[in-house]
């Protein structure tokens, strides 16, 4: 409750919105042929800051917020959404949303509050759990430190961010559910330069927690140590190699294949509608007997955590494939209801101004029975994928492809030179079946990932334990 | 003009944020405002999905105090909430260090005179007529051929939006534009093969769109031709980038000669100006005060006059893209590129495609690209890539789940022709692009 009465403080109560003025609206809403209906509020506060060329360049603050107000009537999505919280604005825009139904009579709707079950991270404001000078002093130790570190950086660049979001959700059953989402992020990456030759590394990190996590544990520094090592193993790395071969995906970040090749694939949307390559396999062999992968919204204070998703459904954690077997779909309430099965709390949206759609949280690999160093052992001659930048996947083709920031060569079992500019290229629903050993090893990402699908853009998490694949394609130049 | 009432009273408020800096202490400050309109309606399997109003707005302002910077921004355009997000930029102003390059842009070079670039033209289409349109569009999708199986939907989208920018210098300015589109996306099976490809059209005016059914229809056709695609044994070859995505070749240009990737040095083309970046054939310029296009504008996003302006020729690099910021870090003047460039052109050659695929004679045709395998910094590039087969200059089967591969710097110099095949579509006009030679990764 305490959470539901802090929401309606931020939101509601300075915008004059009394509970029965939602019930209002919501009656609007219903009419007969309208199955759904949510009125989203979101108030959403953030900053950051950047250091660069040893001074605090550039800081700013923001401040945002609205209402989008949707009716959905079968298959159906009317939405309507302004960044003005005003209840003649939100009746022209519950006026305007009803049309996707027939119209009718106007229901009647009693609120009920939502008790929060459970809470995965804090409500206190990150944006104030350091003073102002303290986050200055933050990122000057930081630059300062990493600077130090070798004599070939060129330049040093870091980042600090923080959001503080307050969300209240009500639905067509009168349940009005509220969320407090502390984010913050902090990134290091350095440019180092040796005989002419220029090459970057950059590391970052962060969570639903506040500022001190970045003191705590001195991550901030140990940020600046990894982005440092990264460019000066840059500096070595020749070409990757061209043409298919065994890859070893290091444990952590590299988990970005699962949340490309599989993750999106698994999107309940895109198997309502037929258009994914794992569309209408539930049940089927997608992936070795190794391999169990999970969607999971309820790890504390995870960056792609949620208390509940912005249907004000709970997070789960919901299993994908288990042993192997492809078990189910991520879910949001319109894409379960119209595949007669339940939301699984994957429902999320960008803001108040963008419809909600199944999106993943934090998606993992569990860790398996071989060691890491076994692994590497095992391999005769392949690439040792240790970081990557980014990934895209065609969900209905199945291909994806992401590109590695950190490779090794791997010759005779062991690790030997550098390699850069390696991409890898597969297909999302035959890339699993091809994983022959797991390590004991599983590591959740630093907390970086973003996602974008259809121009919006979520937090999430990715994870994975060390992981051998028996043939995929590396894009190199080395032919 | 309702319109030109509502531009003089966002004007208005961007003067009472200007007016409130000062108030507040500031020295300077820029501050912008923007707020749109518009309606997405989307269909599919003949019926409607969804339909989205939107209204959405937003200020932001940039204060200086001295050399020192700070920002912020809102939603909110109450006048309590103006003076709190000035007073959030002041605050900022505070922590944030002395700059000697950060400022305003010189009085001189900002925009005085605003010719009508006809980028307004509001689109008056009820959500009924919008669906109708949309579900003509992908009718013609999915009854092109039986192989259309599935579809995920056409969409018709209509914004228009006022943005006003000023500045304590006296700049304030404000202008009304227009966006439409129209897409249309649906999947292809064949035994196990499903593919999805789509097309779109976009337009300031919806007079200029391409038909419904043309759209659709285009769709269709992009879709089957991918249908059974085969991967390629790993090689070197010619590789051609056909006109939709050759544009993404030449963002890639502009990242390595932007101000603030060179004043970083994280450019894979430092000191290239007055070199020979590409081969001699090549001319790429701004156009910016095109009539009608989508990337016109008479100022950039800090109020600098933009200018028609070469930054190739002859191949060889004449200019690099800059901002008041960058510019002074590097040492020079502001180019007019606050917010990127606008409608940049590369010259069409005297081939159109099929010309370009004899030329090409045996290759790879690229037709989609993958990841974000670009490294500014070094040019290293290495991408997923999706396209065609073709030998004597005849396209023979599609080709999916490879990599191509190279240098940045090498495949700019060895481009052997662009062709006139120009695509319109976006902010930067190219026709295909013929390079020399790539690596490609496959089985
Ligand atoms: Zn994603």
């Amino acid at each position: 409750m305490k959470i539901l009465n802090l929401a309606k403080q931020a939101i509601l109560v300075p915008a004059g919105i009394q509970d029965a003025d939602i019930e209002n609206i919501m009656g609007r809403l219903l009419t007969a042929s309208v199955d759904a209906a949510d009125i989203y509020f979101q108030s959403s506060h953030s900053e950051s800051w950047v250091m660069e060329g040893g001074i605090i360049k550039e800081g700013s603050h923001s401040i945002e917020q609205g209402v989008g107000v949707r009716a959905v009537s079968g298959e159906k999505t009317g939405f309507a959404y302004s960044d003005r919280i005003e209840l003649p604005v939100l009746l022209e825009a519950a006026n305007n949303v009803r049309a996707i139904g027939r119209q009718g009579q106007d229901a009647q709707i009693g609120l009920i509050h939502a008790a929060n079950t459970v809470q995965y991270y804090p409500v206190a404001n990150p944006l104030k759990s350091l003073g102002e000078q303290q986050k200055i002093d933050l990122l000057r130790q930081v630059d300062t430190e990493t600077r130090k570190l070798d004599h070939r950086i060129e330049e040093v660049i870091i980042s600090l961010s923080g959001v503080h979001e307050t969300i209240l959700v009500a639905n067509q059953d009168g349940t009005l559910a509220a969320d407090i989402r502390p984010l913050v992020r902090m990134n290091v990456s350095v440019i180092v330069v040796e005989n002419g030759r220029r090459e970057q590394g950059s590391m970052g990190g962060g969570g639903r927690s506040d500022y001190n996590y970045f003191v705590d544990l001195n991550r901030g520094l140990e940020y600046g140590r990894e982005a440092v090592r990264q460019a000066l193993v840059n500096l070595e790395a020749q070409e990757a190699p061209a043409g298919n071969m065994t890859v070893v995906l290091g444990s952590g970040w590299p988990g970005i294949l699962l949340h490309e090749a599989i993750g999106h694939g698994l999107e309940g949307d895109f198997n309502r509608k037929g258009t994914s390559a794992f569309s209408g396999r539930v049940g089927e062999r997608v992936a070795s007997d190794l391999c169990t992968v999970v969607d999971d919204g309820t790890i504390a204070g995870r960056r792609g955590s949620l208390s509940i998703d912005d249907e004000g459904t709970p997070t789960e954690n919901t299993v994908l494939i288990e042993n192997g077997i492809l078990k189910g779909y991520m879910q949001d309430k319109l894409n379960a209801r119209l595949m007669g099965v339940k939301s699984t709390g994957n429902g999320r949206r960008e803001s108040y101004a963008s419809l909600p759609m199944p999106r993943m949280t934090n998606t993992y690999m569990l860790a398996g029975q071989h060691n890491p160093e076994e692994i590497i052992k095992s391999v005769k001659k392949g690439l040792y994928a240790k970081n990557f930048a980014g990934g895209q996947v065609d969900i209905t083709s199945g291909k994806f492809v992401f590109s590695a920031s950190e490779a090794y060569l791997i010759e005779d079992g062991k690790i030997t030179r550098p390699v850069k500019g390696a991409t890898l290229i597969g297909n999302g629903p035959d890339v699993l079946t091809k994983v022959s050993m797991v390590g004991t090893d599983l590591e959740l990402d630093s907390g970086v990932g973003s996602c974008g699908k259809e121009g919006q853009s979520v937090p999430v998490g990715v994870g994975q334990p060390t992981l051998k694949i028996d043939g995929i394609t590396v894009g190199g130049t080395s032919v | 003009m309702q319109n030109q009432q509502e531009v003089n009273r966002l004007k208005d408020i961007v003067q009472n944020l200007l007016d409130e800096a000062k108030q507040q202490g500031a020295t300077a400050a820029e501050a912008g405002l923007s707020q749109e309109n518009g309606l997405s309606v989307s269909v599919r399997l003949g019926d409607v999905e969804t339909i989205e109003h939107h209204c959405s707005q937003g200020l932001g302002i940039t204060v200086y105090f001295g050399q020192r910077k700070g920002s912020a921004s809102t939603t909110d355009l109450s006048a309590e909430s103006i003076k709190e997000t000035v007073s959030a930029a002041c605050s900022i102003a505070r922590y944030t260090s002395e700059d000697e390059y950060a400022g305003l842009p010189e009085k001189a070079l900002l925009a005085t005179e605003f010719p009508d670039l006809d980028t307004n033209h509001p689109w008056a289409i009820g959500a009924d007529e919008a669906i109708a349109l949309a579900i003509e569009c992908e009718d013609a999708a999915r009854n092109y051929d039986a192989e259309i199986t599935n579809s995920e939907g056409a969409s018709v989208n209509t914004h228009q939006g006022i943005h006003v920018l000023g500045n304590s210098l006296g700049f304030l300015h404000g202008s009304l534009s227009t966006r439409h589109s129209l897409s249309c996306s649906v999947l292809a099976q064949r035994g196990d093969s499903m593919q999805r490809d789509y097309w779109y059209t976009v337009s300031r005016n919806a007079n200029n769109l391409e038909a419904a059914v043309e759209v659709g229809k285009k769709a269709a056709q992009r879709t089957l031709r991918r249908l059974e695609g085969r991967s390629l044994t790993t090689r070197q070859c010619p590789v051609l980038y056909s006109a939709e995505i050759a544009s993404g070749l030449l963002s890639s240009f502009v990242g390595a000669i932007s101000g603030g990737n060179l004043y970083r040095k994280s450019s894979f083309l430092l000191d290239a100006i007055d070199t020979q970046v590409f081969p001699e054939f090549v001319h790429i310029y701004e156009q910016p005060h095109l009539v009608g296009a989508l990337g016109s504008s008479v100022y950039d996003s800090e109020g600098v006059a933009t200018h028609t302006r070469d930054l190739v020729t002859d191949g060889i690099l004449r200019s690099y893209v800059l901002s008041t910021y960058s510019a002074r870090k590097l040492g020079l003047q502001s180019t007019g590129n606050a917010g990127g460039v606008r409608n940049l052109t590369i010259d069409p050659g005297v081939l159109d495609f099929d010309g370009l695929l004899k030329q090409l004679d045996t290759g790879l045709l690229v037709t989609e690209l993958m990841g974000q395998g670009v490294n500014i910094l070094t040019g290293d590039y290495s991408r997923g890539a999706a396209g065609f087969w073709v030998e004597k200059g005849q396209i023979q089967y599609p080709v999916e789940e490879i990599t191509i591969a190279g240098n940045l710097k090498e495949m700019l110099r060895n481009i052997v022709s662009v062709g006139n095949d120009v695509d319109y579509r976006g902010n930067v006009r190219a026709g295909s692009i013929l390079v020399e030679r790539m690596s490609i990764a496959g089985q």
